[in-house]
């Protein structure tokens, strides 16, 4: 058992190294900016950037616009599939994994193909509808970790219950929905929001392919023509993606471990 | 009226699913089949055989292959470390907490990271230098090459394998290691006839999704090479931006041909899953 101790301590210490050492090395050379002494100036010349400033708002409105878009298409089909068309979970479960296996870069591709100028549904002919295709694509990119993160809070509540003791007391639908589903699944909701926040604040092929002016194509146009700045990003997208992971961390402590007890 | 409000809840992601996931894909994959008039033809799927865009899908799958092993086998050992090797418990959340982050922080930040790292002026390429002496660029190695990117890559792909085979080690039951014991076997014993049985299946699936992931994945490897390594993902981002193989429909087929890898992957993927979900309910 003391020589297993020793391969674990072994495997962990080369581990942490690996890992830690990029982020040491990120962290040392964007503060090499300024000729022989450590600064932050990096970290100013990036945050000043007026291209930084617009890229990132727009990349985080394009985040919030994703992140809404996949609830109202995710929370209601969540539940209703629940609630009364259990047959279905495969083939949605099914759907849900696609963009697991197709690559973004094929789907951006289609996007393309399919709604161009001439075609029926011109979303390219307009850079509103273009950003709209943007947004599009990022929910289907999302589509995976939406779904899980709402399936599995809608497991711990009991929907039946909860929906029935609404209609009783004369709630519709749309009242169900956002009154007493949506605030109970919350928690799981936020997870699947801060995830895909993260997986789209950075986001480099659909934008790029999209000509939408977003980060993450700022990012590699920063990277092929700058020294510093790029390590400086590097280490702020890094911080990013840590406070989204750290906020479902926290969030899921509030989490309900179940609701759903069988009487 | 039965039907529509039956279904109302669930229209909306169909819609949405077949408007911006299934039909632009099957308009690709139709279109790989196509000629400019839009007959059917296997010019196109044929036409993939040229030398350049088989290096290129050979490439892909070798990088793909190489980072999904590396990321499979390390992240399994770190899994089994933190989980089965007595470490504090502080050590196994804070390795999962952090894989959660390093498995998606990917795209073109890590290559920033790893240009920082191993570049020509990176902190490892100048501490290995200055202190031991070795100059790793004089030795061969460059970033900007298939064992660079491979490098890279595992550094999404062993957290991510962390994340996923944890949960599998979790599920391994004590009273199987104390059954093995009472009948007499080795820790050899148990491990080869016991765990690695029960581990295998999800492992194995693990690795395929790796696979798919990287094979997938652009940005990392644009914002490291630029286009000078020349991978499928880069050749179709080229295609699509600029028609660089002079013909839509080539396109079309390399964009067919990735689905086609991946989609295999992932069959092999839900094959495997099936098998491990006996074990580990």
């Amino acid at each position: 058992m003391k020589s297993g101790k020793f391969w674990a301590w072994l495997v962990f210490a080369l581990g942490a190294a690996y890992f830690f050492i990029p982020l040491i090395a990120t962290v040392e050379f964007s503060m090499r900016m300024r000729r022989g002494e450590y600064s932050f100036d990096a970290y100013k010349v990036v945050l000043g950037d007026a291209r930084f400033q617009a890229t990132f708002g727009y990349s985080v409105l394009a985040a919030v616009f994703t992140i809404i878009l996949g609830v109202l298409i995710v929370v209601p089909a969540a539940y209703w599939i629940r609630l009364r068309l259990p047959q279905l979970r495969p083939i949605v479960e099914f759907i849900t994994l696609l963009p697991l296996v197709i690559p973004a870069i094929v789907i951006v591709f289609g996007y393309i193909r399919m709604y161009g100028s001439n075609s029926p549904l011109p979303f390219l002919a307009t850079d509103t509808g273009t950003t709209a295709l943007l947004v599009i694509g990022y929910a289907t990119l999302a589509l995976p970790y939406m779904y899980r993160a709402v399936d599995t809070g809608l497991r711990t509540i009991d929907v039946r219950t909860l929906t029935e003791a609404a209609q009783i007391l004369g709630a519709g639908w749309g009242t169900i929905i956002t009154r007493v589903i949506l605030p109970n699944v919350l928690i799981a909701v936020l997870s699947g929001a801060f995830l895909t926040f993260a997986i789209v604040i950075g986001e480099f092929t659909m934008a790029s392919l999209l000509n939408r002016p977003a980060f993450g194509p700022y990012l590699q146009n920063i990277g092929a023509n700058r020294a510093y700045e790029p390590a400086a990003l590097a280490i702020i997208a890094f911080a990013i993606t840590w406070g989204c992971m750290s906020l479902i961390q926290i969030l899921s402590r509030f989490a309900p471990r179940s609701a759903n007890r069988p009487n | 009226m039965r039907l529509p409000t039956q279904w109302l809840g669930v229209a909306p992601f169909f819609i949405f699913a077949i408007m911006f996931l299934i039909l632009p894909t099957l308009y690709l994959m139709l279109g790989a089949f196509q000629n400019d008039a839009g007959e059917f033809t296997l010019e196109n799927i044929a036409a993939l055989a040229q030398p350049s865009i088989v290096a290129a899908y050979w490439i892909s799958i070798k990088i793909s292959l190489a980072s999904s092993l590396i990321g499979a086998f390390a992240g399994l050992a770190i899994a089994i470390a933190i989980v089965r090797g007595g470490l504090p418990d502080w050590i196994r959340s804070a390795t999962l907490t952090f894989s959660g982050v390093a498995s998606n922080f990917a795209g073109v930040p890590l290559a920033f990271a790893f240009l920082a790292t191993l570049g020509r002026l990176g902190l490892a390429t100048v501490i290995l230098n200055t202190v031991f002496g070795l100059n790793i660029y004089a030795h061969g190695f460059n970033i900007l090459s298939f064992w660079g990117l491979t490098l890279t890559y595992v550094y999404f792909q062993i957290p991510l394998m962390v994340v996923i085979i944890v949960p599998a080690i979790d599920g391994l039951k004590k009273e199987w290691g104390e059954a093995a014991a009472t009948l007499g076997a080795t820790m050899s014993q148990y491990w080869r006839m016991v765990v690695i049985p029960v581990i295998w299946p999800s492992f194995l699936g693990t690795v395929i999704l790796l696979f798919a992931n990287a094979f997938g994945a652009i940005a990392t490897a644009y914002a490291l090479t630029g286009s000078s390594l020349n991978i499928v993902p880069i050749l179709l981002y080229a295609q699509i931006r600029g028609d660089v193989l002079h013909n839509a429909h080539l396109g079309y087929a390399i964009a067919f041909g990735m689905i086609v890898i991946t989609g295999l992957a992932n069959v092999f993927y839900i094959w495997f899953r099936t098998r491990s979900e006996r074990w580990l309910k």
